[in-house]
């Protein structure tokens, strides 16, 4: 089962490349309007830089968000797999993980490029990188929630940021507080356990809540 | 959602059921038992809960009173479930993969070659037209190893050939010992089908 669900999903994915292109799209425009808006912010090795990538990442996960079962609501793919899976739970499982796979996992391998645009310092960014690769599964998990609550309206767009952004602010601490110490080369294996022990707790709660939402937006329909 | 145990796991049946949707009682006092076998034709003016039913039977909907017991069914609503961006045959294939079947391309692909869509089999879904997804939906429900279909309006978009294969193979899946619940304006050509028809009730209740 979970090998047909993940080859299904990894060829949505090549085929549906706007779902990779454009998040990261928007994070590097929205890097740029930093730079040019705010250019004593992104100074070199500024101390801003980490709450602004970290509140840049947020927003380019809440935009992907809204996708995430968005077209399987649409085409009726959702209701069926809801009928027809042996354990929904899984189907929803592989989605959020592979929703992860093109919007946390990009931005983890673009930070190197993002990072120092915004000010980062070269030394900051190994620990950058491992921070949000320990707190983007988490988005994308504590994200499904929303995203399954609000698929069914047709504009759910701004009641999806409203319900998701609170639930964000544990990972955006964390997630920050790990940036700014590699920045000053402090260590942070603590701050890296807190973030990882988040990632685990949404991964227990969260494909489980995201079923029940996504069950009422399917009765809804 | 199964409230008592019947002796047959096959037979779908439900006493006394009564949906409501949106606050409005759509039918109430609904009694059948489908055994194994049978086809039931469901009749009834739009609006008249038909697709509510067939909803409830698949487990898509809550409001409802009475009981019923339902089979894991393959269910058909208006949305086909076919991803636009995948190929009929890789739909199929996902489709398998989420009831933990294996999938027989060989098998699908004689089933596409009987509907008339084989050489569609790797062109994307959403590059066909409505009755040739119908079609695909059609080969999905063959393939399935569930016994019981639910079926909403499948003849929408259909040609007059492929109702013709639908009948055809409504009536092969009840020889075989399956059973179709199909919700149609369109009569149905099966022998020895079964009509319910689907009535508002006299009185609307005023609440539950």
């Amino acid at each position: 089962m979970v090998g047909a669900l993940l080859l299904r999903e990894w060829k949505i994915l090549l085929r549906a490349r706007a779902s990779i292109v454009n998040p990261l799209a928007f994070l590097l425009l929205s890097t740029l309007l930093f730079a040019i808006a705010a250019p004593q912010l992104v100074a070199e090795a500024s101390q801003q830089a980490s709450g602004i990538l970290w509140v840049l990442v947020l927003f380019t996960q809440l935009l992907s968000l809204d996708a995430m079962f968005r077209r399987d609501y649409d085409s009726g793919t959702l209701e069926q797999s809801m009928i027809m899976a042996d354990v929904p739970f899984v189907a929803v499982l592989i989605r959020i993980f592979v929703q992860w796979l093109g919007t946390g996992l990009v931005i983890v391998i673009a930070t190197p490029v993002i990072g120092p645009l915004l000010g980062l310092s070269w030394a900051a960014v190994p620990g950058t990188m491992l921070a949000l690769l320990l707190g983007t599964p988490a988005l994308s998990l504590l994200g499904s929630i929303g995203a399954g609550i609000t698929v069914g309206f047709s504009r759910g767009g701004i009641i999806l940021a409203l319900l998701v952004l609170p639930l964000f602010l544990p990972v955006l601490i964390f997630g920050t507080d790990i940036v700014n110490a590699a920045g000053a080369g402090l260590n942070y294996t603590a701050q890296a356990y807190w973030l990882a022990l988040i990632t685990l707790a949404a991964l227990i709660v969260s494909p489980f809540a995201a079923l029940a939402g996504l069950k009422i937006s399917v009765e809804m329909q | 959602m199964q409230t008592h145990i019947v002796t047959d796991p096959l037979t779908l049946q439900f006493d006394a059921l009564a949906c409501q949707r949106d606050g409005r009682v759509l039918f109430a006092e609904l009694n059948l038992v489908v055994e194994a076998g049978t086809c039931v034709e469901l009749l009834g003016a739009n609006g008249a809960g038909k697709s509510t039913l067939l909803r409830t039977l698949a487990g898509l909907h809550s409001q409802y009173q009475g009981n019923f017991v339902s089979p894991p069914g393959v269910y058909q609503g208006h949305r086909l479930g076919l991803d636009e961006l995948l190929t009929p045959m890789e739909n199929l294939a996902w489709f398998a993969g989420l009831e933990s079947c294996s999938f027989e391309p060989s098998q699908a692909l004689a089933l596409a070659a009987r509907l008339g869509i084989l050489p569609l089999a790797h062109t994307p879904c959403g590059k066909l037209s409505a009755g040739q997804q119908r079609r695909v939906a059609m080969i999905r429900w063959i393939l399935s190893p569930r016994k019981v279909w639910l079926l909403d309006e499948p003849l929408t978009a259909l040609d007059i050939d492929a109702q013709r294969l639908l009948n055809e193979i409504i009536a092969e899946h009840c020889q075989s010992g399956g059973s179709v619940v199909c919700a149609t304006h369109t009569d149905l050509s099966v022998a020895h089908k079964t009509i319910l028809n689907l009535r508002p009730p006299l009185q609307q209740a005023s609440s539950w």
